[in-house]
């Protein structure tokens, strides 16, 4: 005899589940006490919604199926924003959450809530398991539909008599899944790829625009032997940082509404966008009849539905982007002839170079790149939403996937700290740092007490300037400085720090960044640092929400002078992506 | 801006009519009607739905539906040569002695049934293309239509060919 519980464990253990992120509760009971000899790990968080970014970022930073788990009613709702926040990056994840037993289905029972009915938009599947026999075929589904296809979280609600319930024989399983409603389509079609060859091989002012596709299917290789076969320059999007060294001197850096003058630029003006695992979000393309306006578009993605659903494109391939791209490397020919383009490009990056100002004052940027460089882009880095995210996102220096953490579609608030703690499971040899500002630490602040009691050597950088930045920012720029709520009165997270026994220091000088970074660093465990910076510093350049990706306010322009004297220094057609303390 | 009609076969599972009507409610497309029922397939129902947009907003909402796990396989079949059915039941005022006779005889011309005679109304019971339906709703309006209900419209392809699960 074996208890559904007793099977839904065994079923994560053969799924090679080795850390579950949870908080129990009534109704998932029966897992928690099979749980209790278990050989998977279990974090006990502190808030279900913790839970579910900790699973996040497991599976982001390993590729793996990150697992959360909580009780029924208010457990399984607090995962909701953790769920979606995953749904809407991509992020394999399979949550499990405890229901009422089948008999008190619908009866508005104790902590009852219909989670697979609140969660149907924000889940690729889910299942309601009504019988202890299905427990073990319902975990194998869910994972492989989790991990398959574009990624995405799978919800699986467990009633109490279900997991508690025994059955003399678990029916076997088959082998491969086998699912007729679910058959993603993994190689693209040989005349599409025909098609895009020809074009590639036409273009003069190609760009290539890469995205989370190519981190989620491993392809980061193959697309920069793709650019520096075609000497292409490469443009990420949020999601997409990391696939190319940053100092690549193909990079572009990031494109969009806070991307690089440079990388708007090239886009406006190229001939062919390659778009690889991307899905032409509002926050990348502006205005989209602008986008991109005298391209023709290639677009590579596992899921059709993203291809033609925001800008028509000329050459749709659906596919594995890393199975497309190795089928053209092996047909596409070396290019030496694109001087004049890639020229024209240095002259961008020379004349509008990522910039602030190096007055003395602590600014963000400075903290992000002092980092950068003790860290040598290595380590994984983890942020929350805002200007602590797009200023890191411009200011480090991503080297390799999967080094970057971060809520790019739903933009969650909070998801930074938990994330962190899951990434560290996930490779606990790597230095986690999640780069936070007040008001997004603040959401998940409750998580000090999970690195705490399991003493994990996450590191937090909180770039606090006392308010939410970020719509601050727009209440200067776009509503006449009317700062409404956006204020946040100060607080001493080292205090707060200390009280959970997690050491930190409260950084207020530029010239105390580089040592209190290091000692952040080089402690063993965790370590807040809370800097306290500018208060009224921007995030630079940026496209106004439904302006053309070309029409950027408040970069910087270097003057025509400068830009000749440096000319005269340099010669080569290769180029280093612009950043710049002016 | 036109009507499509949506041939979707899925699996017969707790659930699955909220996963369809729910995708179509969040992304803002219009169902103009939807009739579901099980298949000659084990285990699958077939949808009949149809849904007003243009090519763009209809390729969008059949990609979408592909996505949903329990769903086996969507088809547009508007430009195909199909036969579409509806029912309706129709309770009309029809007193005898007044109007009975003229609703029995409009009634016999549109080949709908009787189905139900009460002191002062009779069901009509009808079966033909949306059209039709229309057709005949209109011209029983004069004499009070009490309650009305439609199936919404089933479809098949005509000929041999029939919508079968591919992947």
């Amino acid at each position: 005899m074996k208890t559904g519980a007793k099977i839904l464990v065994e079923g994560l253990q053969r799924e090679g589940v080795d850390t579950i992120f949870g908080y129990p509760g009534g109704v998932i009971l029966p897992v928690y006490d099979e749980l209790y000899d278990s050989p998977i790990r279990h974090i006990l968080v502190r808030h279900e919604q913790a839970a579910a970014h900790a699973a996040d970022g497991y599976a982001r930073a390993s590729g793996r199926v990150g697992v959360c788990m909580a009780t029924s009613g208010p457990g399984a709702c607090n995962l909701v924003t953790g769920i979606a926040t995953a749904y809407m990056d991509s992020v394999p994840m399979v949550a499990l959450t405890g229901q009422v037993p089948t008999s008190l289905l619908g009866n508005d029972a104790f902590q009852e809530a219909d989670i697979t009915g609140i969660t149907l938009p924000i889940t690729k599947h889910s299942y309601l398991v009504k019988r202890t026999v299905d427990v073990d075929r319902v975990v194998q589904e869910a994972f492989f539909i989790a991990r398959t296809g574009r990624p995405g979280p799978v919800l699986v609600d467990l009633p109490k008599d279900v997991t508690a319930g025994q059955i003399e024989e678990v029916p076997p399983l088959p082998e491969k899944v086998h699912l007729r409603g679910y058959q993603p389509t993994l190689k693209g079609h040989t005349r599409q790829i025909d098609k895009a060859i020809e074009l590639i091989e036409k273009a003069e002012r190609p760009v290539i625009y890469a995205g989370g596709g190519i981190i989620t299917s491993e392809a980061s290789g193959e697309m920069v032997q793709l650019a520096e076969r075609l000497l292409c320059p490469v443009t990420t999007t949020l999601m997409g940082l990391g696939s190319i060294p940053c100092d690549h001197p193909l990079n572009l850096g990031m494109l969009g509404m806070h991307g690089t003058v440079y990388a708007n630029y090239a886009v406006t003006e190229s001939d062919l966008l390659i778009a690889l695992g991307v899905r032409f979000d509002d926050r990348v393309t502006g205005k989209l009849p602008t986008f991109a306006p005298h391209a023709q578009i290639i677009h590579v993605d596992i899921d059709p539905a993203e291809i033609g659903k925001n800008k028509k494109v000329d050459v749709p391939i659906v596919g594995d982007v890393r199975s497309v791209l190795q089928v053209m490397l092996n047909r596409l020919k070396k290019r030496d002839d694109r001087k004049q383009w890639l020229t024209r490009i240095r002259a961008w990056m020379r004349k509008h170079p990522l910039s602030y100002k190096s007055d003395g004052c602590l600014r963000p940027q400075y903290v992000i790149q002092e980092l950068s460089n003790l860290l040598k882009g290595e380590g994984i880095i983890v942020s929350e939403v805002g200007q602590n995210q797009m200023w890191t996102a411009q200011w480090y220096c991503f080297r390799k996937p999967r080094s970057w953490l971060s809520s790019g579609g739903l933009g969650t608030m909070g998801y930074g700290f938990p994330a962190a703690i899951g990434a560290h499971f996930a490779r606990p040899d790597e230095t986690v740092v999640d780069i936070a500002g007040d008001g997004s630490f603040q959401m998940n602040i409750q998580e000090l007490g999970t690195v705490a009691a399991n003493n994990i050597p996450v590191k937090v950088v909180i770039l606090n300037n006392m308010f939410l930045g970020m719509v601050r920012q727009w209440q200067e720029l776009f509503y006449d400085h009317r700062y409404s709520y956006t204020e946040l009165p100060p607080v001493d997270f080292v205090g707060i720090a200390k009280a959970y026994g997690i050491d930190g220091i409260r950084v207020e000088q530029c010239e105390e960044v580089p040592s209190a970074l290091r000692t952040m660093i080089e402690t063993d465990g965790p370590f807040l640092l809370d800097v306290r910076i500018e208060r009224e510093e921007n995030v630079f350049p940026m496209v106004p929400a439904g302006a053309a990706i070309n029409e950027m306010i408040g970069g910087h322009v270097v003057p025509e002078r400068e830009l000749e004297l440096a000319a005269a220094e340099e010669g080569d057609v290769t180029f280093r992506p612009g950043r710049k303390a002016a | 801006m036109k009507a499509h009609t949506l041939s979707v076969l899925v699996e017969n599972r707790a659930g699955v009519l909220t996963r369809v009507s729910g995708l179509f409610a969040r992304r803002g497309f219009n169902i103009e009607s939807l009739a579901v029922g099980t298949s000659e397939l084990p285990g699958m129902s077939r949808m009949t739905i149809v849904v007003i947009g243009d090519d763009a907003q209809v390729e969008q909402v059949m990609k979408q539906l592909n996505k949903l796990i329990d769903v086996i396989k969507v088809s547009d079949i508007t430009e195909s040569e199909i036969v579409d059915r509806e029912l309706a039941l129709i309770k009309v005022n029809a007193e005898p002695g007044s109007s009975r006779s003229e609703v029995m005889q409009i009634a016999s011309i549109f080949r709908a049934q009787i189905v139900d005679v009460g002191a002062k109304t009779v069901v009509l019971q009808v079966a033909g293309d949306p059209g039709k339906i229309d057709a005949l709703e209109k011209l029983l309006r004069q004499f009070g239509v009490k309650e009305l209900i439609r199936t919404g419209k089933i479809t098949m392809l005509r000929g041999a060919k029939t919508v079968q699960p591919t992947k």
